[in-house]
């Protein structure tokens, strides 16, 4: 029985393919070409990388937009596109862009349009405004150089323009970077190794690129952002899939040559296959996080702040987010275990479940029953298990807690409503963010606490808005490091952040291909097919 | 080419002053059924199944929302009759707690959009007046996919069971009206009705008499079949993130809820996929009988 | 007949007209901001301001109702507020996918129950019917999502008859075309399988009560003849109605489907268009729902005409 239905289908089987063969394909010398075919965490809809935050955005930017400046895994500032001095008040950057640099339509690289684009991202971004308020100018010298004249001296010209991550100073062509920051740009043309198949894209579904033949790479090997961008293949193309587990089939089966997240809980699919192999590429990882609303009761009140901090375990979250051991670690550190600024004060309680010291700081701070709106996006499996053990470990100490579910789009847009609870806001929320971005006090959106105008929870605490200036003025790492631990005890004692753990997301290729970077954003140069 | 098609109704009338008697025969029948012995089984699986959900607490249950960090994914043990979820809660007992959920959704999606449907559907069938407008506005209603309505609902009011039973009924009510309208445009042309409108019988009474019957058969089969898509479209609002909160068990979002683990966990979808399977197939076992039973042709017959 | 289908067609307008703009205040109320989600979460409040101010999005919802419908006489549906696509061109590259696999469903369904339909109400209670209909009911046991699981597990990964995933558009050869478009038929087919051959079994059932089956029986018909030309046909109209509603509900289940085969159509972009509340390409696709739906419906509709003359419009 099952045999003659074997043959029938390899009959049909055959006969198909005959059919496929026979019908000429379209396109049929980009088929002969080498395609690295990619299944993206999301579908790239917004194109703009400096209007948008997007993680999927922002890697969309480092294929086909290249950096001033970039990082190396030694959290080293190194030249991309440009080179530059530093006078010795410390007062003025001559940056100087080097040779061989082209738009993807042919024209050459200028000055000019790396002062318009820098001063683009500077409107938007949080470092860049922080930077903004120390520059005096910044202006094209010819055409290959231009300078930043500062007030004072800073690091933030470094550390902005080789910003890893939401955004990056990506260069633009002047007539584009010259759109206002508040629309989005409407054509894609950089200066970065890949080249924008417009052709091709389907907004949220597919996205090509192709290799971009003129790039010269510069000659030192590749780290993170920094060095050669060498690209060995002639086509990457970006696919979302809105199925996970098809993901991973799809890569077992060969049709897919890299997956850019694994849910840890299929991992074991992926082991158990011949051929492909989970890898974590960004070794530094992600944390987790809550925010309380210090605008409303009963998180006004800096005592339950402590106290829901106190009350959650990050064991707990971990086990649940992430379950395997390997990938997860506990911290206490609001800027992050492993990264140079990484300070752990506070840790004992905020690490552990301590539901007696919840309740003690819930009586001495009066809580008299207010609920507590969690929101709980439904939809994202990385956030998922956050609010689930919030809620529980909430209810546990005394709270009275109320879920309120909904897609993760809707809690993004219900984040910035500055209402109170029972008109339509929130009083907690949960999300993650990389580690590479976490390190300071300014890629630290979390960290920003002057009140109503900074990210959502609207902390107002006078004190580490002035250490963050101090630390955009320190001039060593030595002098950073001493004020981002006065940063740590503020952020945990007066209930700024509450960090619920670290953990570091596989991806999973095909073993048909190599060389991967390994960096805390998603890069494709370097990428080859394994030599037989 | 099928000239040869006769309308064999003409000249015959429905039962007159049958309405003890068939009550009668109904009951008889009802019955009967029951020496059927898959009509047994399915009323045992369906009585067994309320029962489970009844007296959900006292079964042996656990907190079906508790999460217990350390114990995902348990395999079936002493702790875990049937071993537990991503979120180490129980299954046995997520499983009974969800029988009244998803029971209450498919009950209340299939009662409320048959109510309004049939209502709608005679007025729309019979007074030609209100038809063309009635079903251009059914249209409209079925324009719009239950996955917006149900996004826009959960947005404005937050999840919970009634946005998600609203949002599973009113797009099920155009499908009923359409239905019940084209029984009564079909019988409405009987010449029986025509009778008894030339007669001068009062419309509502020729409403109750000779249009409703004849749509109870076909509504019993909608009927079980909203009963069904009720709790599968739960399971779909799940899947996409619009469907009741996690926390609260049915079995549609424990289906939705396991799905990712189908090929290292089974029996995540399985229990609950069966055991929904098992009350769909009863529910329609017995509605089978019910309409076979109800249908006035069918008991004209015997 | 024809001025009724002229008539049913211009009645279309009102019927979109009234969805347009109960769909387009279900959205303005909708909480959500396009702006957040064109700008990410790490936006701050003023460079949200002006995103919604770049948008039109601070006008009073009338004003920008009006926009709207100024904009639709004149043919233009706008361009995405999350990709600045028009909105014409993003529908216009994911309806393929989603009529094809429409197509393939119905023609599936109709093929696969109505015999089966037939077949169990030869005999009614008796055991091939019992069988048929258990299969049947099984199909909308069992989620949409979980057939297609089970498919892709035993066809694709442990027997490769046919990929995981992925959409082969029809221009780079009928073969592959279909041999992607297999697999999420089947898996949305068992719903509408089950419905259909339900309806078919009880419409027949009914039929062969009447007088004129015993006739054509006494003047000693063949039991397919009596079957096919007189049952089936007098039974049509409601299994047409019920393939009317199918079609007109598939669009929950091709959802579903489009993701778990990850084909590029109309279903995912109805929910990532939701989700982004990305209001001018979510008006353009109920647009077009409505307009499809009263098509099927007047088609439905015509059919009755059709199969029952009694019926007359």
């Amino acid at each position: 029985m099952m045999q003659t239905y074997g043959r029938f289908f390899r009959h049909a089987r055959a006969l198909l393919c005959a059919a496929a063969v026979m019908v000429p394909m379209a396109g049929h010398s980009v088929a002969q070409a080498e395609t690295l075919r990619a299944v993206m965490q999301s579908g790239l809809r917004v194109m703009d990388p400096v209007l948008s935050t997007a993680f999927l955005t922002r890697n969309h930017g480092y294929m086909i937009y290249d950096t001033l400046l970039g990082v190396d895994s030694d959290f080293k500032v190194q030249p991309q596109m440009a080179s530059w001095t530093v006078s010795e008040d410390g007062k003025l950057y001559t940056f100087t862009l080097r040779d061989g640099l082209k738009w993807h339509d042919g024209e050459p690289v200028t000055a000019e349009d790396a002062v318009v684009s820098l001063k683009r991202w500077a409107e938007v971004d949080t470092t860049g405004q922080a930077l903004m308020t120390m520059v005096e100018g910044i202006d094209a010298v010819d055409d290959k150089s231009f300078e930043i004249k500062l007030s004072q001296p800073t690091t933030l010209v470094l550390s902005g323009l080789s910003k890893l991550s939401s955004r990056p100073a990506f260069i633009m062509p002047k007539r584009i970077a010259e759109t206002p920051s508040s629309e989005p740009i409407t054509e894609f043309v950089g200066s970065g190794p890949f080249k924008f198949v417009e052709a091709e894209f389907q907004p949220g579904i597919s996205v090509v690129y192709e290799k971009n033949e003129d790039y010269v790479p510069r000659d030192e090997p590749s780290s993170w952002t920094a060095g050669g961008k060498v690209v060995n293949v002639d086509r990457v193309e970006w696919v979302t899939m809105p199925d996970q587990m098809t993901a991973i089939n799809a890569l077992q089966n060969g049709e897919v040559d890299f997956i850019q997240e694994v849910p840890f809980d299929l991992l074991p699919l992926v082991e158990a296959a011949d051929g492909i192999k989970a890898e974590v590429m960004d070794e530094l990882g992600a944390w987790t996080y809550f925010r309380m609303n210090h605008l409303y009761p009963p998180f006004d009140n800096k005592l339950v702040r402590q106290a829901a901090m106190a009350a959650v375990g990050q064991e707990d979250v971990l086990k649940l987010l992430v379950g395997n051991p390997d990938f997860y670690q506990t911290c206490g550190a609001v800027m992050g275990c492993g990264n140079p600024n990484g300070d752990e004060y506070g840790a004992e309680w905020v690490v552990n479940s301590d539901i007696e010291r919840a309740q003690s700081l819930l009586k001495e701070a009066g809580y008299d029953g207010t609920p507590v709106v969690l929101l709980q996006p439904t939809d994202i499996a990385m956030l998922a298990a956050q609010p689930i053990v919030l809620g529980d470990a909430l209810r546990k100490a005394g709270f009275t807690v109320e879920m309120k579910t909904m897609d993760w789009q809707t809690v993004v847009t219900q984040q910035g409503n500055q209402n109170a609870p029972s008109e339509g806001g929130w009083n907690i929320f949960s999300t993650y963010s990389i580690l590479a971005t976490s390190g300071d006090p300014f890629g630290n959106t979390t960290l920003s606490t002057a009140g109503r105008s900074s990210w959502a929870g609207w902390p107002d605490v006078p004190e580490i808005e002035a250490l963050r200036l101090d630390y955009a003025r320190a001039a060593t790492p030595e002098e950073q490091k001493e004020i981002a631990v006065k940063i740590q005890k503020l952020a945990i004692d007066e209930g700024v952040v509450g960090p619920l753990g670290q953990f570091r997301i596989p991806a999973a290729y095909s073993t048909e291909w190599t060389g991967f970077p390994k960096a805390p954003v998603t890069l494709f140069w370097n990428v080859q097919k394994t030599a037989e | 080419m099928m000239k040869t098609i006769q309308n064999p109704a003409v000249g015959e009338l429905p039962p007159v002053g049958a309405g003890i008697d068939r009550k009668n025969s109904t009951f008889n029948q009802l019955l009967l059924s029951l020496k059927s012995i898959p009509v047994l089984v399915a009323l045992v699986v369906l009585v067994t199944v309320v029962v489970l959900a009844a007296f959900a607490p006292v079964l042996g249950t656990v907190d079906p929302i508790a999460i217990n960090p350390g114990g995902r994914f348990s395999p079936i043990s002493e702790a875990y009759w049937l071993g537990s979820d991503a979120y180490g809660r129980d299954l046995y007992s997520r499983l009974l707690y969800g029988a009244r959920i998803s029971l209450i959704v498919g009950l209340g999606a299939a009662a409320a959009s048959i109510a309004a449907g049939l209502v709608i559907g005679v007025v729309a069938g019979y007074l030609k007046v209100l038809d063309a407008i009635i079903m251009r506005v059914m249209d409209g209603v079925m324009a719009i996919p239950s996955i917006l309505l149900a996004i826009a609902l959960v947005s404005l009011t937050g999840a919970s069971l009634v946005t998600v039973l609203v949002a599973i009924t009113v797009p099920e009510i155009p499908r009923v009206v359409r239905l019940v309208r084209s029984i009564i445009l079909n019988v409405r042309s009987e010449a029986y009705v025509e009778a008894a409108v030339s007669l001068g019988t009062p419309t509502l009474r020729i409403l109750t008499r000779h249009m409703v019957p004849n749509t109870i058969a076909p509504l019993i089969v909608q009927g079980t079949f909203i009963f069904a898509s009720a709790i599968l479209t739960e399971a779909t609002l799940s899947f996409l993130g619009a469907g009741l909160p996690t926390e609260i068990p049915s079995w549609g979002n424990m289906m939705a809820d396991g799905r990712m683990y189908f090929q290292l966990y089974p029996g995540l979808v399985l229990y609950p996929g069966i055991v929904l399977a098992l009350t769909l197939l009863s529910v329609n076992i017995l509605g089978d009988v019910l309409r076979d039973v109800l249908d006035p042709k069918m008991a004209k017959r015997t | 007949m024809f001025p009724y289908v002229i008539k049913r067609v211009l009645a279309t307008i009102p019927v979109m007209t009234m969805v347009a703009v109960v769909v387009f205040a279900m959205l303005r109320l909708t909480p959500g901001d396009p702006a957040a989600i064109l700008a990410g979460d790490d936006a701050s409040g003023a460079q949200l301001e002006q995103i919604r101010r770049t948008m039109g999005l601070d006008q009073p919802i009338l004003t920008q109702l009006f926009v709207w419908l100024k904009q639709l006489l004149q043919g233009d549906l706008g361009v995405s507020l999350i990709s600045g696509t028009p909105v014409v061109s993003m529908i216009g590259s994911r309806v393929a996918p989603t009529i094809s696999l429409a197509l393939a469903t119905i023609v599936l369904t109709i093929i696969v129950a109505v015999p089966m339909g037939v077949v169990a109400a030869r005999r009614p209670g008796k055991l091939l019917d019992r069988t048929v209909m258990t299969f049947s009911v099984m199909g909308f046991s069992i989620p949409t999502f979980v057939i297609g699981y089970l498919l892709i597990y035993l066809l694709s990964l442990k027997l490769g008859w046919f990929p995981v995933q992925g959409y082969s558009p029809i221009e780079k050869g009928i073969g592959p075309f279909l041999h992607r478009l297999v697999l999420p038929t089947i898996a949305l087919s068992g719903i509408y399988v089950a419905l259909v051959a339900r309806i078919t079994r009880s419409s027949v059932i009914d039929v062969m009560g009447e007088d004129y089956i015993r006739t054509a029986r006494a003047k000693g018909a063949r039991e397919s003849t009596v079957l096919l030309r007189h049952a089936l046909r007098n039974a049509a109209v409601p299994i047409v109605t019920v393939i009317g509603i199918g079609v007109a509900s598939l669009i929950t289940g091709v959802v579903v489907t489009e993701s778990v085969f990850n084909l590029p159509g109309l279903g995912r972009l109805v929910v990532e268009a939701v989700l982004a509340r990305d209001y001018p390409v979510i008006q353009g696709l109920i647009l077009l729902f409505s307009f499809t739906y009263v098509l099927i419906n007047l088609t439905v509709d015509i059919l009755y005409t059709v199969f029952d003359p009694r019926i007359r419009y």
